[in-house]
């Protein structure tokens, strides 16, 4: 039995979930010290599920309050930023093209060294340890309590990385330390944006994992816990404790894979309708197909990709004018339960539209002051809006169902045209939840390899062991771990056909 | 004119568009600009129909794998020591940097050159998109000599090459890349202001801005690019632009070779597929076996919605696409500019055939 908890700037919900689905579920307001909201809901998720907490094995969390931090310029620590890099990337020093405000919190101590790699190995220039030291003592005066540190290709090679750590660590005992080649991904200003966004989080991840650390203690359920990354995956508390940032893409992860697992399929169109907008996005062997485009964190370029999810201006919330002809994007909000006809407002909203027309039970219809021609010109801009986007969205042309999820999810009620049918999952309001507990744990490898026909098995399967290894120390059982994904991509202008590799592998908690 | 903060994106969208699928990613070349902006210099475009005879022209550009340099960024004195070079072995300053390509990356590093330097930027280049070699220029057809090229890297390392062949210009520069790290940063065809009037596309920097700003504009306004980019083109030297296929993209096939990347990319609609074929540029277009477009016209994919262009690194399965494709100025149709960079410079049997 395993618990879903999703800890989201509003509410935190909760799902026990069984072998066969879910068994109880809670959805709670999020409380300031983050943790007495998780532990009212998983108490009461488990009453609602008559269960013993004893027979709970394992506690998975998706979380926004990372993201939420950083969009919201809270809970920031200033950091020491040092690149190893020089006599390259001069030309455009860390934080370019940052907002300012962002920049307020994180400060501007930030260091050029010797050092770096290039593309095939040899170093750019040897480690200037003196300089990395200086560095370091700056942020010692500065009263720094969180590094980063990014080298030039450090992601086929993070020695360098690892040293200067070292360095700075004999110079500042108590400092914390983000190395960009922990997160992956080449394209170096991307991945030491989010070094330093992670070195800025340093001080609030410890707080956080120790609240949920402290909500299972208090719970009394002594359990592995673990906690929803980008892709859709899990990793150890522990990790991420120093790695933050990998959380950033979750929450809509989450959202679409539970939604997939709650209606007991893999493939499938999503629409998540909230009070403002709805999200459509696609699902292929239960993971969310990824966009092209790097996420952009509250004005920073990070190197992590998100679910490649469209928002379209249709919610409960939105506003209907023009005799129907005309939906949204702009929306009541949270404002739907006093402003909305239906519940006594003054505003016609697509919510009143789905209640006068009587296909959702909601509110008092009589309220609304609608005409039939309204209603129906509403009904049928609705339904265009959604036929379009969700066509917009499909990249194939096979048959796949429409998951409707949300609370906007009641103003659906006619079949969409590019999609077999539609579905609506019982338990969507904690798809959320639902999508942290089912998850795997993964391993991924990066790097550039030479391939030619004598050592293209080896270098393959060499990459391969290694992302399944990975996936076993992150927590997998050996027997359940498999590669999901290989991608080559040949580097252009370059002798020896040299290929960017990456494996990413999963496996199954032992559970 | 002045180039502002705002045009450096809009001529990265641009740049991107003529590129062709290929040239590089602009980002990295913009925020060098936009970084020499910020730090209070000025970039003056000037007219090559303005270009006093006598002066000296120094282009200046990147060359190598656009991978390496999204990791080993320069450090922005590259460029100006491969212009010093040049400047060395002639005895006499620049008076004016140019780009060698307005697609891609390269339309970006003459604006750092000049930026840095307080030398104007000539609003022209030698290929008027991006092609992969050094002798694939308007400059080298119309008998300007490559040599002397000087090339550095950010280790402070120069080198001059001196040939008479621009082939072996091409081939001894890229051997000298490798060398460096995978990626280098060149000055080559020095001219006069005459040689530019003659030998350059011209207008190409205010080509890609204004290409910029119409994709950006309809980005935030909503309103369809792809009829509005045809009718600018119509009014420049292009003369004649169309979208000449639409759908979604069914299949990717890439492959090195070289040093080059090669692949096709298959696009579908309900009425037929679309085969585009590339050697880091788009190459050519076929649709069920008909040629719908062919180098050296312009073949560029965008997205269906943003009318944004997607580099051939970027193309996915699904993507929803038009492909516009670009008749080239007649500098570079001409029977010397096929030679060198025509279909038969690629390796294909079918003949030039202009975009109708």
């Amino acid at each position: 039995m395993k618990i879903g908890v999703d800890v989201g700037g509003t509410n935190t919900d909760a799902v026990v979930l069984g072998p066969n689905g879910v068994l109880g579920w809670r959805k709670t307001p999020t409380t300031a010290d983050v943790y007495s909201g998780i532990v009212a809901a998983i108490t009461q998720a488990i009453a609602d599920a008559s269960v013993d907490s004893a027979d709970v094995d394992c506690v998975m969390i998706g979380t926004t309050q990372f993201t939420n931090a950083v969009i919201q310029r809270r809970s920031l620590l200033p950091v020491g930023i040092i690149r190893l890099a020089l006599p390259a990337t001069s030309a455009i020093p860390p934080l370019t093209d940052w907002p300012d405000d962002l920049i307020t919190e994180i400060g501007r101590n930030a260091h050029l060294v010797g050092g770096g790699y290039e593309f095939d190995g040899r170093e750019i220039a040897p480690l200037d340890e003196v300089a990395v030291a200086e560095a370091a003592r700056s942020f010692r005066c500065d009263g720094i309590r969180t590094a980063a540190i990014t080298s030039v290709f450090s992601p086929m090679n993070g020695d360098m990385e690892r040293r200067a750590a070292e360095i700075v660590q004999n110079e500042v005992p108590d400092i914390a330390i983000s190395l960009s080649c922990e997160l992956g991904q080449f394209g170096l200003l991307p991945r030491e944006n989010s070094t330093i966004i992670n070195a800025a989080l340093s001080e609030l991840s410890r707080h956080v994992v120790q609240a949920f650390r402290r909500a299972l203690q208090e719970l009394a359920i002594n359990v592995p816990l673990f906690i929803s990354q980008n892709d859709g995956t899990l990793m150890r508390a522990d990790d991420v404790q120093r790695y933050p940032v990998l959380t950033f893409a979750s929450g809509p992860t989450n959202s679409m894979r539970g939604a997939v697992y709650l209606a007991g399929i893999q493939d499938a169109m999503v629409v998540d309708i909230g009070g403002t907008t709805s999200d459509i996005g696609m699902l292929r062997n239960g993971f969310p197909r990824q966009s092209t485009n790097f996420v952009d964190v509250g004005g920073v370029k990070t190197n992590f990709r998100m679910p490649d999810v469209l928002a379209v201006g249709l919610g409960g919330g939105s506003l209907i004018r023009d005799q129907g002809r005309l939906v949204g994007p702009d929306s009541v909000g949270y404002e739907l339960t006093s402003r909305a006809q239906c519940f006594g407002g003054d505003t016609l909203t697509a919510t009143d539209i789905a209640a006068a027309g009587g296909w959702a039970d909601v509110g008092d219809r009589s309220l609304v002051r609608a005409d039939k021609e309204t209603i129906d010109a509403a009904r049928a801009s609705m339904r265009l809006l959604l036929d379009m986007n969700v066509e917009r969205m499909k990249t194939e042309a096979a048959d796949l169902p429409l998951l409707v999820v949300g609370g906007g999810a009641i103003l659906v009620d006619w079949p969409v045209q590019s999609v077999s049918n539609v579905l609506r999952p019982e338990f969507s309001s904690v798809a959320n939840a639902v999508g942290a507990a089912i998850a795997q744990v993964s391993g991924e490898v990066e790097r550039v390899v030479t391939l030619n026909e004598t050592n293209r098995r080896t270098v393959l399967d060499d990459a391969r062991q290694e992302a399944k290894d990975k996936t076993i120390s992150a927590g997998a059982t050996a027997a359940s771990v498999e590669i999901i994904e290989v991608e080559q991509v040949p580097i252009s202008y370059l002798p020896g056909n040299p290929t960017r590799l990456r494996v990413k592998a999963v496996g199954d908690l032992p559970i | 004119m002045e180039l502002k903060c705002k045009d450096v994106d809009d001529l990265c969208i641009g740049a991107a568009f003529l590129g062709a699928g290929g040239g590089g990613d602009p980002y990295i070349g913009g925020l060098m600009v936009k970084q020499e902006l910020a730090a209070g210099r000025r970039i003056e475009i000037i007219d090559p129909d303005g270009l006093d005879d006598s002066k000296l022209i120094i282009p200046t550009a990147m060359m190598g794998a656009p991978t390496v340099l999204l990791e080993k960024i320069p450090s922005g004195e590259e460029p100006i020591r491969a212009l010093r070079v040049v400047e060395n072995e002639l005895g006499r300053q620049a008076d004016a940097t140019m780009p060698t390509e307005v697609g891609g990356i390269n339309s970006t590093i003459p604006l750092f050159v000049g930026a840095r330097l307080g030398i104007p930027v000539v609003d022209a280049d030698g290929q008027g998109r991006a092609f992969p070699e050094l002798q694939m220029e308007t400059f080298a057809i119309e008998g300007v000599k490559g040599c002397p090229l000087g090339i550095s890297d950010e280790k402070g390392d120069t080198s001059l090459v001196m040939t008479d062949n621009n082939h072996r210009m091409e081939w001894i520069a890229r051997g000298i890349t490798i060398r460096f790290g995978g990626t280098a940063y060149f000055a080559n065809y020095p001219m006069s202001g005459a040689d530019v009037k003659r030998s350059a596309v011209k207008h190409t920097l205010t080509l890609a801005r204004h290409i910029g700003e119409i994709i950006r504009n309809s980005r935030s306004r909503k309103q369809e690019p792809f009829d509005e980019l045809c009718r600018f083109l119509a009014t420049t030297s292009y003369a004649l632009a169309r979208v000449i296929f639409d759908g979604k993209i069914t299949d990717v096939d890439r492959r090195t070779s070289e040093g080059f990347t090669l692949g096709s990319v298959s696009i579908d609609n309900p009425n037929g597929r679309c085969v585009i074929e590339f050697q880091n540029e788009n190459l050519i277009a076929r649709a069920d076996g008909d040629l719908l477009a062919i180098v050296p016209d312009i073949i560029s994919i965008l997205d269906a919605e943003t009318a944004m262009p997607i580099t051939n690194e970027t193309l996915r399965y699904g993507q929803r696409v038009k492909v516009m494709a670009v008749r080239v100025p007649p500098i570079m149709r001409s029977e010397a500019a096929l030679r060198q960079f025509g279909p038969e410079a690629f390796g294909m049997s079918e003949p030039y055939c202009a975009l109708e």
